[in-house]
């Protein structure tokens, strides 16, 4: 290891732009072509073997000189939540469903992508100049709303292409938003890992599809790999602002500034005490600022992982992110910072002693 | 048997962290089956015999694990919040006590309720675990409790907070120290994460690649007052279940413990249990598909601080097991 140890300075310029090629890359459940490409390009130097699989996963292979090193799974999903086209009302209006967990109260109004082409659309809203009394206080069904995309490029759109918010990557300050941190600050995360690879184990590397809508490339990315361990490295929501009745605030999940959230328990997943351990010990003792994902519901790749074969020794790690599932989130650059130390450093000081004391 | 009842029913053990239940079951096998391993879960696998010409690979899966509960945030004035750990009720919460794996002992409550006549949501409850501030408690984020209250025993009628599934272990641990003859290859699989999802039976028996499996455990009963419908009592015998909401349980199976019961004059009772399934589900579905069944221990009072089985029941399963596994098996 060089004296000068990656990930002990603050993300690069060159970082920063690769996240943001990512934010805007669309990449809805099942169509993860766009980011799979920059995926490819950034990583094929770096790595010893990659190849995609049948459901469109990235897998590369990064080895060590070392010839019993643990076999380390990294794992990070490529798609994002949005829209499919289901049905064409002509004239550049289009009738849509949601793909993955996505609140339609968040959608009148917002502008989106459609298709290979990106083709600029918008999520009309009925003007309030026209709504009647008591309307507004009843939530808008997804069946009444429209992606409008304009008469003329009604030709360019067709049943099934997918469709994303149109939200462009910005940075201010510390802050950084965009529509699909969730989760290229986690395939950001893999590829820069893949670029500064800690030497002492064998990297595999899965980037990964369709996991919001059922952690369905985990799955058979784990089986392929059959690693001794495995990390997933995601996004979660951060819900830390104030609670209006000045109360305590006792359910945010994790909070912005605080450092990269540590998982214990999802609905998906005991995470592996030793791993939590691990990590736990690496952060203290390095200072990476860490905290911990409330226990609760929602899952990562890690839940379908840990399940796989004889059973993986699993664990996840999160950067925090306001506002997700919707156009826009916003997470600090410091928490990702945070993150991709504590993954890097982990990776490095893993030891095979650690699976074999007791769970 | 009572001993070792009492001695699992008392340790702590919930879904994920069963290290504690798994010292007591390796304690108690010790030299009693020819190969003893713990998997990537936690899963303690123990084979016992070799596969005879009419012999079968058979896997038993009884889970170590029990529900509990864990803690999201500590607040300012030392009161802490938690989330479930597998299927908690509110109503069994209240006033109950709670029992750390650092062993710190606490109470849980509730907020003011708006209305008396609902019962509170999980995050309207907090524990008190006697601290006054977010700094002098002695618990943290993700630090995992299970419900704290003593085995009782009721003339034969025994009761604890881990009846689901302690009590399906000492059976299989009884069975494997009776068991004299068997022409099969067995698998006692003391699983792990069952109530978080058969999790830990997912990877085991894929590790197995049983050609027969079994699940112990427990499963409700309709014999209170104005309780759930089912044909299943305690003190009537080991249920032997037909299905579940995960698991129609495999024709010949049930046909085969039926006879078996009957043969060896055990009482039984067949099962049809409307919500929950067991590892069987996960047996099951494992790989290639396996013929699943599973022996049940009626149950009262199922996930709440004081389940309660019958002693008889738990002697009359274990005769039903010792016998399943003894003799050749023909599913035909």
């Amino acid at each position: 290891m060089s004296e000068h140890l990656p990930f002990s300075q603050l993300v690069s310029k060159s970082q920063l732009a690769l996240l943001e090629r990512l934010s805007n890359a669309c990449a809805v459940s099942g169509d993860e072509q766009q980011v799979r490409k920059i995926v490819l390009e950034e990583i094929k130097p770096h790595v010893d073997e990659v190849r995609v699989d049948a459901l469109g996963n990235v897998l590369a292979v990064k080895k060590s000189s070392r010839a019993d090193a643990l076999r380390v799974m990294v794992d990070a999903h490529m798609d994002e939540v949005g829209f499919m086209i289901v049905d064409d009302d002509k004239e550049g209006l289009f009738r849509f469903v949601a793909v993955g967990g996505i609140d339609e109260r968040t959608l009148p109004g917002k502008t989106v992508l459609v298709g290979k082409e990106n083709i600029p659309g918008v999520i009309g809203a009925k003007p309030i100049h026209l709504t009647e009394p008591g309307e507004t206080e009843n939530k808008i069904p997804l069946d009444s709303l429209r992606i409008d995309v304009g008469a003329g490029a009604a030709g360019k759109v067709k049943v099934g292409d997918r469709a994303t918010f149109a939200t462009r990557f910005r940075r201010v300050g510390d802050s950084i938003l965009g529509k699909a941190l969730d989760d290229r600050l986690g395939v950001a995360t893999l590829i820069e890992l893949l670029k500064n690879p800690p030497d002492g184990v064998e990297l595999l590397a899965a980037f990964t599809v369709q996991e919001e809508i059922g952690l369905r490339g985990a799955r058979v990315a784990a089986y392929a790999f059959h690693p001794d361990l495995a990390i997933a490295i995601d996004s979660t929501p951060a819900l830390d602002l104030p609670n209006w009745d000045e109360h305590e605030n006792t359910g945010y999940n994790t909070r912005l500034g605080a450092g990269a959230a540590i998982y214990v328990a999802d609905s998906g997943t005991l995470s592996d005490p030793r791993l939590i351990r691990h990590l736990v010990q690496t952060a203290e003792e390095l200072g990476i600022p860490y905290q911990f994902r409330q226990p609760g519901g929602g899952g990562t790749d890690a839940g379908a992982i840990h399940r796989v074969r004889e059973g993986i020794p699993s664990v996840s790690i999160s950067v925090p992110g306001r506002y997700a599932h919707t156009a826009q989130m916003v997470s600090r650059l410091s928490d990702w910072e945070a993150t991709l130390a504590l993954v890097f450093h982990a990776v490095s000081r893993l030891d095979r002693s650690l699976l074999l004391a007791g769970r | 048997m009572k001993d070792l009842i009492r001695k699992l029913v008392e340790t702590v053990g919930p879904s994920g962290y069963e290290a504690a239940v798994r010292e007591v079951v390796q304690a108690e096998i010790e030299g009693l089956a020819d190969e003893i391993k713990v998997d990537a879960l936690g899963n303690l696998i123990a084979r016992k015999g070799t596969r005879s010409a009419d012999g079968m690979r058979v896997m038993l899966s009884g889970h170590m694990d029990e529900i509990g509960v864990m803690v999201t945030h500590v607040d300012e004035k030392g009161f802490v919040r938690f989330t479930t750990i597998g299927g908690v009720s509110p109503a069994t919460c209240i006033g109950g006590r709670v029992k750390f794996l650092n062993g710190v002992s606490g109470l849980i409550y509730m907020e003011r309720l708006e209305s008396s006549d609902r019962l509170p949501s999980m995050d309207q409850l907090y524990i008190d675990v006697g601290a006054s501030s977010r700094e002098t408690c002695p618990v943290k984020v993700g630090d995992v409790a299970v419900f704290d209250r003593p085995f009782l025993d009721l003339n034969g009628r025994l009761v604890s907070k881990a009846m689901d599934d302690r009590i399906a272990v000492a059976v299989m641990i009884q069975a494997l120290k009776e068991c004299q003859n068997s022409p099969h290859e067995l698998y006692f699989v003391f699983s792990t994460q069952e109530e978080v999802g058969l999790r830990g039976a997912t990877t085991a028996a894929f590790g197995v690649d049983p050609e027969l499996a079994l699940a112990v455990d427990v499963t409700r009963t309709g014999d209170t007052p104005k309780g759930v419908k089912m044909e299943v009592s305690l003190g009537k015998g080991p249920a032997i279940k037909v299905r579940d909401s995960g698991m129609l349980a495999d024709p010949r199976v049930v046909r085969w413990m039926v006879e078996t019961a009957e043969k060896s004059g055990i009482p039984y009772q067949l099962e049809v249990l409307e919500a929950g399934t067991t590892d069987a589900r996960a047996m099951q579905l494992t790989r290639a598909g396996v013929p699943a069944g599973c022996l049940s221990i009626p149950t009262r009072y199922i996930h709440s601080p004081s389940e309660m089985v019958d002693y008889e029941d738990v002697l009359q399963s274990v005769r039903l097991l010792v016998e399943l596994i003894s003799h050749p098996v023909s599913l035909g």
